[in-house]
């Protein structure tokens, strides 16, 4: 089969609506989002808090925070293999290769990246807003639920940039879940898989729609920035 | 409203405020009674802008005392002194929501703080921008708003930090009439201001700083006709040459 014959057939593959083709992205989007959800509620509050904490070590928390967002995902997918693995401490809930164990993995890639930039974005926020907050009571962690409300649409980049990230990488989810036909197979692991063993529509079928869903974020995250900009200024 | 229960008088003393070693504020002390729009004025540095905020509570003493009637300030667990800074801070939200935002931090009811809301844009003329994101519109306007929103907390005390300093005359004229209003209502307003013609048409009283400290204390007739000391004597004249 050469190149358009497999294009052609991956074009039919997506419009087709294949059952295993929209179990595989279906499960991807599961687990990202679930990854990308828990990360945002761990991630909005701890960055925040790390904006308007202070305390010893604060510098190097930050550079530690801003160096994880770049951890390589199988590195990320190494540890929560160790922990989840049968002799690992978390080993008795049997979670190792389950969606489940995908979810936390992901999660400890976006996580840094919300914590990193809700920080960044908090505290220039906090810096102009602070003397009118403290001076109508709002001081300490009282002024986080105001600045992470009006800092919303640049916290939505950041939470999109997370989704990225997560929807992109291959080496974590496929650590902890070991790519299993139908349970803990997802888009990137998929093509991964696909094109060692020369199924090239399947992989790029898949392929099509990871790049149509990083448009579809980048158009969001546009969109986002631009309704900011309207109540910014 | 139980206005009855006065912060005033404040009484401050020997009030310090160093920073790297260096006295900012150095050793003022006066008493603010009810009633009256007091001018801190004063050459850039001279103390103005932290005299207020410390008086405010933003800032803590190095040393001295800022003592109110009631202590903090705080009279039935709600602050009764505002301020109104140089450059308005707006939140990234409607005008209304702004003011919302305040009355909500200051623990009101609901009705309350739509109450207090509706009658605050309609007396600064504000109902018609209430929707408007409150970052988009003028300088005036958002120095019009952030008035509203201190004087929707219902202030006895109204601390401004030369709250026109970035406004054309218009609007610095509508600002300087909103402030001759509420002090014709009894609120009582202390304003940080470089505005020597600001200072003459509007100051009952004059605090001129100069060095971090308290220069001169006077009324302010007398005090434009002709102070007591150089240092404010060369400063009007200063100013009249500029």
């Amino acid at each position: 089969m050469d190149i358009s014959q497999s294009f052609a057939a991956a074009i039919g593959l997506i419009l087709g609506g294949d059952p295993a083709f929209l179990a595989i992205v279906g499960l991807s989007l599961t687990v990202t989002l679930s990854a990308v959800a828990i990360a945002a509620l761990i991630g909005l509050p701890l960055g925040a808090l790390l904006a308007l904490a202070r305390f010893p070590g604060r510098g190097a928390v930050i550079v530690l925070v801003n160096a994880l967002m770049g951890l390589p995902p199988v590195v990320a997918g190494l540890l929560v293999f160790l922990l989840l693995s049968r002799s690992g401490p978390l080993g008795p809930l049997g979670l190792l290769f389950t969606p489940t164990a995908m979810v936390a993995a992901q999660t400890l890639l976006v996580l840094p990246i919300v914590i990193a930039i809700t920080r960044q974005l908090t505290e220039d926020l906090h810096g102009e807003y602070r003397e009118h907050l403290a001076s109508i009571g709002l001081t300490g962690i009282s002024a986080i639920p105001t600045l992470l409300w009006d800092g919303r649409f640049a916290l939505a980049t950041a939470i999109l940039a997370g989704f990225g990230r997560a929807s992109a990488e291959v080496g974590a989810v496929l650590i902890v879940g070991g790519n299993i036909a139908g349970y803990t197979r997802t888009m990137t692991t998929a093509i991964a898989l696909e094109t060692s063993k020369g199924d090239l529509p399947l992989a790029l079928g898949l392929g099509i729609v990871l790049i149509l869903l990083t448009l579809a974020i980048n158009a969001v995250t546009y969109g986002a920035s631009r309704v900011g900009a309207r109540f910014a200024g | 409203m139980r206005d009855t229960l006065s912060v005033l008088p404040l009484t401050v003393t020997d009030l310090v405020f160093a920073a790297g070693g260096r006295p900012l504020v150095d050793g003022i002390g006066f008493t603010l009674p009810k009633g009256g729009l007091t001018v801190l004025i004063g050459p850039n540095g001279s103390g103005k802008s932290l005299t207020l905020r410390l008086c405010h509570g933003l800032l803590t003493p190095t040393s001295g005392v800022v003592s109110w009637a009631a202590a903090d300030g705080v009279v039935g667990g709600v602050k009764r002194h505002a301020m109104v800074f140089q450059k308005p801070v707006m939140l990234r939200r409607s005008a209304r929501a702004n003011m919302l935002h305040a009355l909500a931090a200051f623990g009101l009811s609901r009705s309350e703080r739509a109450t207090r809301c509706a009658e605050a844009l309609e007396r600064f003329g504000l109902a018609g921008l209430a929707e408007r994101p409150a970052r988009l519109m003028s300088g005036g306007e958002q120095q019009r708003l952030a008035i509203a929103r201190a004087w929707a907390l219902r202030p006895q005390v109204l601390f401004l930090d030369e709250p026109t300093s970035q406004l054309d005359p218009g609007a610095t004229r509508q600002i300087e009439e909103m402030l001759m209003a509420l002090r014709g209502e009894g609120m009582t307003l202390v304003m940080a201001t470089h505005d020597m013609g600001q200072a003459r048409r509007l100051a009952d009283r004059v605090l001129f700083l100069n060095r971090g400290r308290l220069g001169e204390d006077a009324a302010a007739a007398p005090f434009f006709a002709g102070p007591a000391s150089p240092e404010a004597r060369a400063f009007i004249a200063g100013d009249l040459v500029w």
